[in-house]
């Protein structure tokens, strides 16, 4: 029987995933992107795990948003790498670096 | 029901409508030719605005079973977030002019991210926070990567972007955690729940809830983003970043904190305090080495925002109402800097550079003095009003038996005095260099702004312009 606790460790799991891709990645910014999409993904599987869980709606609501803006912010992060790429040329992590700090 | 709900958010209604219809008529008719008409537009719309919401709003209603309050806090907030972004937008109508910046999406961005905090300030439920939080900070990254043509802003943008998106996840898993093991999203279901005890979810979910928060005040240890994206930015989007969406962020803390997990102060408490000295000393000691000024000043919002996050932290309605003074004190200063460093040029173009500021006094004997008086107000040096700001959040946490917090905002207050007071001496005193000095004469906008904001700092000694009775009203319609 698969019970909350599964749902819970899978998105877990998935989040810290997605942490990881962010800090560790070295190598192209559009795997920052999917890597915050992964987050935002694990965020709703848990949202609609407690929705079933607690038998109340809200969370199935409140993924529906999430899933809304996080299209709208794909959209917006790609718009920005598309103008970083045309001055810069490349879209490497590592080359992010104009400013230091 | 409906009509009494659409009533209490009117103020936003309004100001969405007018976004997107001003949107529209931009793009079909004569596009950027309007940015200035615009701009001028906006920016009386927010003052109007403000002056309603001022004025006429009374007493405390929830619309939409509760996901949004009208109350006195989030009435003080928004007029404080309507008046800082209007005065930072006719700010930057010169500046953006001069340099091909000024598009009309600008003003209109401005006023959805404006439209942002405003939910942001009142939300009741965790669904309309996010909401307001995504409004606004979507918004943000566009206008901070407005130079589309420079490799700087636009990776300012991309930094933001990452980060950001990386501050809403964790907001987001925090809510969904808030909500499993509350099982509600709204704060007052929230705080219900928690009238025993906080349970071990609960707290993950707070934890995670305060990261969030934390990101996007760039309290320290998650500042990161903070100087890249101030560097990288036009320099009025940095304007405008210093203030309105610093305000509304801290605001939302407070809500969160108290009219979700008011029960559970001693849990959040720790976290608050120790966002507070690590920003504190961290915004201190990392601005010493900075040439720029614009770092200088993002570091320099990090330590200020510490010591709100100490008001916060004593977790009473004094430390709330100080959290709020230091806020609105803070706006006031950062406006009259920011006026400052738009109008620092050399040969028509930019510089941010501290020493270009070598023997200013001697050429721009007003300008200087006033960036004295601010700099001197920035670093908490009494009479100025900055000293009262400090006072208030030290006096907060000193009562509410954090003793230690006070010392140590007291410690990193005097640190931080040295990078203020650098510039200081550069500017009466420094070594002057032929080729790196500024040009003279400043647009008359941008010195009515610097003058003023000094002129408020010495006059508002005598009764801080009668924020505080303001504050006070705020600060107990959230904590009760």
């Amino acid at each position: 029987m698969i019970g909350l606790e599964h749902y819970l460790t899978v998105a877990a799991a998935l989040f810290v995933i997605g942490i990881f891709g962010l800090f560790l990645n070295r190598k192209n910014i559009i795997i920052l992107l999917m890597s915050i999409e992964l987050m935002l993904l694990a965020v709703n599987i848990n949202m609609v795990a407690f929705s079933s869980f607690l038998g109340d709606l809200v969370g199935q609501v409140f993924t529906l948003f999430v899933l809304t803006v996080a299209a709208a912010e794909a959209a917006i992060g790609l718009a920005i790498l598309v103008c970083f790429f045309r001055n810069r040329g490349t879209i490497d992590v590592e080359d992010v670096n104009v400013m230091k700090g | 029901m409906l009509s009494q709900d659409l009533n209490t958010i009117l103020p936003e209604i309004i100001l969405s409508l007018y976004a997107m219809g001003a949107l529209l008529a931009g793009v079909y008719t004569v596009k950027d030719k309007a940015a200035p008409l615009l701009v001028w537009l906006t920016s009386g719309l927010f003052v109007v605005v403000a002056f309603w919401i001022g004025t006429t709003g009374e007493g405390a209603t929830a619309a939409f079973s509760g996901m949004f309050n009208d109350d006195a806090y989030s009435r003080f907030a928004k007029v404080a977030i309507l008046l800082a972004a209007a005065a930072v937008l006719i700010m930057s109508q010169e500046y953006m002019a001069k340099r091909d910046l000024l598009r009309f999406e600008y003003p209109l961005l401005i006023t959805l991210a404006v439209v942002g905090m405003m939910v942001m300030v009142s939300a009741g439920d965790l669904m309309s926070l996010y909401m307001g939080l995504e409004l606004q900070s979507l918004a943000l990254y566009v206008v901070a990567s407005l130079r589309r043509d420079s490799v700087k802003s636009t990776e300012a943008g991309l930094k933001y972007f990452v980060l950001g998106a990386l501050s809403s996840g964790l907001l987001l898993y925090g809510a969904s955690l808030t909500y499993g093991f509350a099982g509600t999203t709204s704060f007052a279901g929230i705080i219900e729940a928690t009238d025993g005890g906080v349970s071990l979810g609960l707290l993950f979910g707070l934890v995670f809830l305060s990261a969030g928060f934390a990101f996007k005040v760039s309290a320290a240890p998650f500042h990161m983003w903070t100087p890249d994206v101030y560097e990288g930015s036009p320099t009025p989007v940095t304007a405008f970043f210093a203030t309105a969406p610093k305000l509304a962020a801290m605001a939302l803390f407070a809500r969160v904190v108290h009219d979700a997990f008011g029960n559970s102060i001693s849990d959040w408490q720790q976290i608050v305090a120790f966002l507070s000295v690590v920003s504190m000393f961290l915004g201190a000691i990392a601005a010493i080495g900075q040439k720029d000024i614009k770092r200088l000043m993002a570091y320099s919002s990090i330590a200020h925002m510490g010591f709100a996050l100490m008001g916060l932290a004593a977790g009473t309605a004094l430390g709330v109402e100080a959290m709020l003074v230091y806020m609105g004190i803070y706006v006031a200063m950062n406006i009259g800097t920011f006026a400052f460093i738009l109008s620092m040029e050399k040969d028509g173009m930019p510089v941010t550079n501290i020493d270009a500021l070598n023997m200013y006094s001697k050429r721009e004997p007003v300008k200087a003095l006033a960036m004295l008086v601010l700099l001197f107000s920035l670093a908490g040096v009494p009479p100025m009003l900055g000293f009262f700001g400090k006072f208030y959040v030290l006096q907060a946490a000193y009562d509410a038996g954090l003793a230690w917090l006070a010392v140590a905002g007291v410690v990193a207050s005097v640190i931080g005095a040295f990078y203020y007071l650098r510039i200081v001496f550069f500017m009466y005193f420094g070594v002057e260099q032929e080729d790196a000095r500024l040009d003279s004469g400043t647009s008359p906008i941008l010195w009515g702004f610097l003058v003023a904001s000094a002129a408020v700092m010495v006059l508002g000694v005598v009764n801080l312009f009668g924020i505080e009775p303001l504050a006070e009203a705020a600060s107990i319609a959230l904590v009760n």
